[in-house]
């Protein structure tokens, strides 16, 4: 079992209050993602919980025990940062192996466990290579190896992905994906990309200047939005929000409303502006319109639909899809 | 503009420097060959006369040749002992944070400034001293028989003295290095579990080792021909306890006035500093590499 639990957590540094009291409960076996903008204080909670940082106040419990003030070699949380922070004179083996050899482990176990991992990770062809003669992707399985090989009750991923290239990025959610399934181990990850958290994530933890804004499943945020922060946080691309008369009419202090939930239309709608720019994806089209009175909004329309920069069009929100929000930007519950 | 024409002007134009530089190297040492094959003393100007070999024969048997290079070796290996651990101790002392950094830093580096006459002086008369000095004072304050360091121990001295003077550039050097450190590998470890002893020999000597590297061969092309610290402090007795090489060719040179000898010491010290290089590169030198 590798619960973890956050029980009024406070984090400053000097004067600065980085987290804000704040409670969190992680299951065993869940993915976790922790996002939101940079310097929201995800990296700062994820350093928390791994040990690198102590908590101000409050206390951690891993696995039903108090682990607040453990050092972070006895917690059994194993990190992949987002550096990789490989240690650059060892060859790729004695990298995996040196959280094994620090507990003592025996050497027979421990190049039985070397080898397995680097099968698991396809890098038995380079076992012996310096981290330096790697590449990026390479690195980061590595960095992953040091933490399989401990077989630890939690992996904390710090944004292991940010310095990889955009196709390579795709490849590792996947494999990072899949890991999770075989190992069925509890995960904490931390990225800022909204799209690693929905596509990775069995729970999302969105933050907001250390201040947890909503917790929940990917399409749970996506469709029930506790805020007008999550709501524009959460799906790409970004929900379109209008205030003023138009958001009166709903009984709302503002309104939002995602690009792919409006109809759109050459001839009639409710709502109608001239289209500024159209990206064409092929399968889709997204539509930069300026909406008379409204303003800018984006629509997706398909990508059969012929229509060109200064076009009228006609967009109708979908009433069971639009989002409603009060003064302080809280939801309105229908 | 790399055509034949410009590059052969370029040629004639850097040539002035490099024939001078050529010939600042060539003629002292065609000059030091040539003498160390004459029989020449200044005592009986006049009587030069071409011996062959003879001179090098009578280094390379003295008695004080051997002590001489034994003492050289002992003295070349004690500074690098004392100041390759004594200045990864003190870079990781620096390294940590406290008041007072900067200033602390400055005063670290000060004994390197002190020019080697005077810290010998300093050494000599103010700590060694056995009736004035600090440590014969401190001897006498637990009532122990104070110790004459330069007469008892002369090599170990200046060993102490030479240490002393480049202790700060090993620690300055170590301390650039430690810190270019990753933190985020000591993060890793701290996360694989790996204790305060584990990190410094997994982590934190292997990141210095090139530094480590750098600060042996620069230190030891400076402590073959310590001199000025055995002239003012020892005279290279008591015999030749404390005579390193460098003294030996001063010795006989000027001391005895045989040139001849003199060159001929010079221009094996000259070989063995070579041999040194060579083996020091070989051994140490692959840290180097990238």
């Amino acid at each position: 079992m590798s619960s973890i639990h956050l029980k009024n957590v406070v984090k400053r540094f000097g004067e600065v209050e980085v987290i804000p009291p704040l409670d969190l409960e992680i299951n065993d076996g869940e993915f976790v993602v922790f996002v939101g903008p940079s310097g929201c204080g995800k990296s700062t909670l994820l350093r928390v919980i791994s040990g690198l940082e102590d908590a101000t106040e409050g206390t951690i419990h891993i696995d039903d025990q108090e682990a607040t003030s453990m050092p972070p070699g006895e917690r059994g949380l194993a990190m992949v940062f987002q550096s990789y922070a490989l240690y650059p004179h060892m060859s790729v083996r004695k990298n995996i192996s040196f959280p094994l050899k620090m507990a003592g482990m025996d050497q027979n176990e421990i190049n039985s466990r070397v080898n397995e991992a680097a099968k698991v990770l396809n890098l038995s062809d380079y076992i012996d290579r310096k981290p330096g003669q790697l590449s990026g992707g390479q690195r980061q399985r590595v960095a992953i190896g040091r933490c399989i090989v401990r077989e630890p009750t939690a992996f904390l991923f710090d944004e292991p992905l940010s310095n990889l290239d955009a196709a390579l990025r795709v490849n590792m959610r996947l494999e990072i994906s899949e890991l999770h399934k075989n190992l069925k181990t509890t995960m904490i990850y931390v990225t800022h990309d909204q799209v690693e958290a929905m596509t990775m994530a069995d729970k999302i933890v969105v933050l907001r200047d250390g201040y947890i804004e909503q917790v929940g499943s990917p399409l749970d945020l996506y469709n029930k939005p506790d805020n007008k922060f999550v709501a524009g946080f959460i799906g790409s691309p970004k929900m379109n929000f209008f205030s003023g008369d138009v958001a009166a009419q709903y009984n709302a202090d503002s309104i939002g409303i995602r690009p792919e939930h409006m109809d759109s239309s050459t001839e009639s709608g409710k709502w109608s502006g001239v289209v500024k720019v159209a990206e064409h994806l092929g399968s889709d089209t997204f539509l930069h319109v300026v909406l008379d009175d409204l303003g800018a909004a984006l629509v997706r329309v398909p990508g059969d639909m012929p229509v060109t920069t200064g076009d009228r069009v006609y967009a109708t929100p979908r009433t069971n899809e639009l989002h409603r929000f009060d003064a302080q930007g809280k939801t309105i519950k229908n | 503009m790399a055509t034949t024409h410009t590059q052969r002007t370029a040629k004639l134009m850097v040539s002035p420097s490099i024939i001078l530089l050529l010939a600042w190297m060539i003629i002292p040492l065609g000059m030091t060959i040539y003498f160390s094959l004459l029989r020449y003393n200044l005592l009986s100007p006049g009587t030069e006369s071409f011996t062959g070999l003879d001179n090098y024969k009578y280094f390379l048997t003295d008695p004080a040749f051997f002590a001489a290079l034994s003492n050289t070796l002992v003295l070349v290996l004690g500074v690098l002992l004392i100041t390759v651990i004594g200045g990864i101790l003190l870079a990781l002392l620096l390294d940590q944070p406290m008041f007072g950094q900067g200033i602390v830093r400055i005063l670290v580096i000060a004994p390197f400034f002190v020019m080697p006459t005077v810290s010998a002086l300093v050494w000599k008369n103010m700590f060694m001293n056995p009736v004035n000095g600090l440590f014969a004072w401190l001897a006498k304050l637990f009532g122990a028989q104070p110790f004459d360091f330069l007469a008892h121990a002369p090599l170990f001295s200046i060993i102490l003295i030479v240490a002393w003077s480049w202790l700060p550039f090993a620690t300055l050097i170590l301390l650039t290095s430690l810190q270019s450190l990753d933190k985020d590998q000591m993060e890793a470890a701290d996360m694989d579990g790996a204790g305060m002893l584990a990190k410094f020999f997994y982590i934190t000597l292997p990141h210095m080792s090139r530094a480590i590297t750098v600060v042996i061969l620069i230190q030891t092309i400076f402590l073959l021909s310590i001199f000025a610290e055995i002239l003012v402090t020892t005279n290279g007795g008591p015999g030749t306890e404390s005579t390193n090489i460098a003294f030996l060719v001063y010795s006989l040179s000027l001391l005895q006035f045989d040139v001849g000898g003199g060159s001929a010491g010079g221009i094996v010290a000259v070989i063995l500093a070579n041999i040194v290089a060579i083996f020091l590169v070989r051994m140490v030198g692959k840290n180097l590499e990238a």
